[in-house]
């Protein structure tokens, strides 16, 4: 029994058939990898995971708990974290306050009326976000506002918003996208490391084969909105449907 | 100092300050003279200034932070001035009672009014707030005659029970509203040279309630939770799927400003004991967005510069009229002053409006950040050329040139 077990998922847009009896098992402490070619329902499928739609079908559990029906911040505080295709940051707070954030959820819950206390005198909180923007390496831009960060820097952010959320299951929407072959590559052994040392589950949508096959345990291969395989890296990298969807194209 | 950092502690020394000497500042010029018409510092126009000064800063937690523009604050403003007669009317003329409830009961309507309009957000918000501002007018015009007055307002009598004060005085008068036996509208006046000073009751009370709440406002800009409105601000989806819930936290803005709403109304009632409906009108409202925009939004002291501004062109510029301005420009030819009478009529007087529209116009376009803005950026050429000019001076002292 997985962590996350997915089961039955449908979901229609109008005519779109978007997802089709997607079925998914996520072991804990596992890389499950999702990839598939450009509007497969890839990101679709972790809309239905974060509560921001609701499928035709099918049940979602999270450590044996029903995720459909609750809403964003609910599921959040169950211990899933998402990481966006398009950054979701807080443009107009500092690197530093968009760090803080999370941290306070992580320790009040969804709602907390601290309207006295300093922020500034909070210093463990302080500390524990100055720690987590170190280990990405965005120390020096704590006092920059986040709108301002280059399109890796906000990627990275956001990633670092979710890790210092010590999530149980995060979900990972193509977090290189748009980052430099250095860049992605700190932010595998980042993974890594994390995956190791915190033992968070991961689910990660990736169109780059090479962090793929770097970080995942198992892969699922989406097209059309429906799984067409899933199996481990080794033997998703021979497979001859796999090839024909998806990889033929996309590998260079 | 006083668990500020030093920057806001500053900010705030300066405003006690201000407060502190303001029967001298807003009196700068000499009893008699022509320019005495522009003297602000009397206490009926000084409690106004910090009054809605309150209020516009209580405004500025919910659209400042949270972005969330209400325009139906003035209800609020309205139900504590009601709530804070009643209580002069039924319990005592100590203004402590009135102001809890005023905030009490302007607490509870924001609850009630907030829970149902932050179901949406943005246009249609705002739409709500006005709304239901403008019912609570009617209603108080109408069907709730016999609690607000209607038309003729709320105001005391002689005959209203007061359990724990006078039905009226030895002189058989309506007791003044007071501080424990300290008549709100005592004052002393302080006469040097040609100046003359007044030092009112009223206004130093409202001044010592305006610091306490602007002493909380800037803990809560610098709190957790003002931390999450401005989140609130800048993100909302962020928000939620980071595990919070944005719309409690909406919520307590949206109260937390009524209740600043209500507590600026009771001040109203306690200077004057006197409540009526247009306080509620949508004009009301939109006096205090166009406060708050007109200082800086989401600033900590825009929203009192804006409201300083306003009431005073409200106050001065509504009473100038055209013997004024002839007396002004007595000494020009006559055709050359009936000529500028004729211009700057229009925007006197009644025609305030169109003085405090140009305004608004002009800070819009030129510094949205507001009058906030545009002293910063007064600020910004001043250090730059202090700079230039410094290292002009090290240019020069490292190498003396044929000239020194
Ligand atoms: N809210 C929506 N309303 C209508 N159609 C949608 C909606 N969201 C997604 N779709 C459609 O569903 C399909 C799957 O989209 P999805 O974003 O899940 O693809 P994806 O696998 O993440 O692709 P990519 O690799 O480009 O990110 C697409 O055809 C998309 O147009
Ligand atoms: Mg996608």
């Amino acid at each position: 029994m997985g962590i996350l077990e997915v089961k039955n998922i449908n979901k229609r847009f109008g005519g779109l058939q978007a997802l089709g009896d997607v079925n998914l098992d996520v072991q804990e402490g596992s890389c499950h990898a999702i990839i598939g070619p450009n509007g497969a329902g890839k990101s679709t499928l972790l809309n239905v995971l974060v509560g921001k739609l609701i499928p035709d079908t099918g049940t979602v559990m999270f450590e044996n708990k029903p995720v459909l029906g609750r809403k964003p911040h609910e599921i959040n505080q169950m211990g899933i974290s998402r990481v966006f295709q398009t950054p979701e940051i807080f443009g107009d707070l500092t690197v530093m306050e968009n760090m803080v954030i999370p941290i306070l959820a992580r320790r009040d819950g969804s709602f907390a009326l601290h309207a006295i206390s300093q922020l500034r005198n909070e210093k463990s909180l302080n500390e524990e976000a100055e720690q987590m923007l170190a280990e990405v390496n965005m120390l020096e831009k704590r006092n920059m506002q986040a709108s301002s960060l280059s399109r890796g820097d906000k990627r990275r952010l956001e990633m670092a918003m979710c890790l210092v959320q010590q999530p149980r299951l995060l979900l990972l929407d193509e977090p290189t996208a748009g980052m430099a072959r250095a860049d992605t590559n700190n932010t595998i052994d980042l993974l890594k490391e994390i995956k190791e040392k915190r033992n968070i589950t991961m689910a990660i949508i990736e169109h780059d084969m090479h962090v793929v096959f770097s970080l995942a345990d198992r892969i699922t291969v989406l097209a059309q909105g429906t799984p067409l395989v899933e199996d481990t890296p080794e033997n998703i990298k021979g497979h001859p449907k796999v090839r024909e969807a998806y990889l033929g194209e996309a590998q260079v | 100092m006083f668990g500020l950092n030093a920057k806001d502690a500053r900010l705030y020394i300066i405003v006690l300050a201000l407060l502190l000497f303001a029967p001298f500042l807003l009196n700068p010029f000499p009893e008699g003279s022509g320019l005495a018409q522009f003297n602000a510092g009397y206490p009926d126009m000084m409690q106004r200034l910090v009054i809605f000064g309150l209020f516009a800063v209580g405004f500025n937690i919910l659209f400042g932070l949270t972005g969330y523009l209400s325009f139906g604050h003035a209800a609020f403003l309205g139900v504590g001035s009601y709530a804070g007669v009643w209580m002069f009317k039924l319990l005592t003329m100590n203004v402590i009672p009135a102001l809890i409830i005023s905030t009490l009961v302007a607490g509870l309507f924001s609850l009630l009014i907030g829970y149902i309009s932050l179901r949406r957000s943005g246009i249609y918000f705002s739409i709500l707030t006005l709304a239901f501002a403008q019912m609570c007018y009617s209603l108080a015009y109408s069907v709730l005659t016999p609690i607000t007055g209607g038309e003729t307002g709320l105001q005391l009598s002689l005959d209203d029970p007061r359990i724990l004060g006078v039905q009226q005085t030895a002189q058989g008068n309506i007791p003044v509203p007071n501080l424990f036996g300290l008549p709100m509208n005592a004052a002393t006046t302080l006469d040097v040279g040609a100046w003359s000073f007044t030092f009112s009751v009223g206004y130093y009370f409202a001044a010592f309630v305006f610091a306490c709440a602007f002493y909380f406002t800037i803990r809560l800009f610098r709190s957790p939770f003002g931390l999450m409105l401005r989140a609130v601000k800048s993100n909302q989806s962020r928000m939620s799927y980071t595990g919070l819930n944005a719309r409690p936290y909406t919520l307590a803005a949206f109260v937390i400003s009524g209740m600043f709403a209500g507590l600026a109304g009771g001040l109203l009632v306690s200077m004057d004991p006197l409540a009526g409906a247009e306080r509620m009108l949508w004009t009301a409202s939109g006096e205090v967005v166009l406060m708050t925009i007109l200082g800086g939004v989401g600033t900590l002291i825009g929203p009192i510069l804006g409201a300083g501004v306003i009431t005073y062109l409200e106050a001065i510029v509504s009473t100038i009229n055209s013997t004024v301005l002839h007396n002004w420009f007595e000494a020009l030819p006559d055709g050359l002053e009936n000529f500028l009478v004729n211009i700057i009529y229009p925007f006197v007087g009644s025609g305030w409006h169109l003085t405090l529209g140009l305004v608004f116009v002009i800070v819009v376009c030129f510094l949205p950040g507001g009058i906030v803005e545009g002293g910063k950026r007064i600020g910004g050429l001043f250090t730059r050329k202090n700079k230039s000019s410094d290292s002009v001076k090290a240019d020069s002292a490292a190498q003396p040139g044929p000239g020194e």
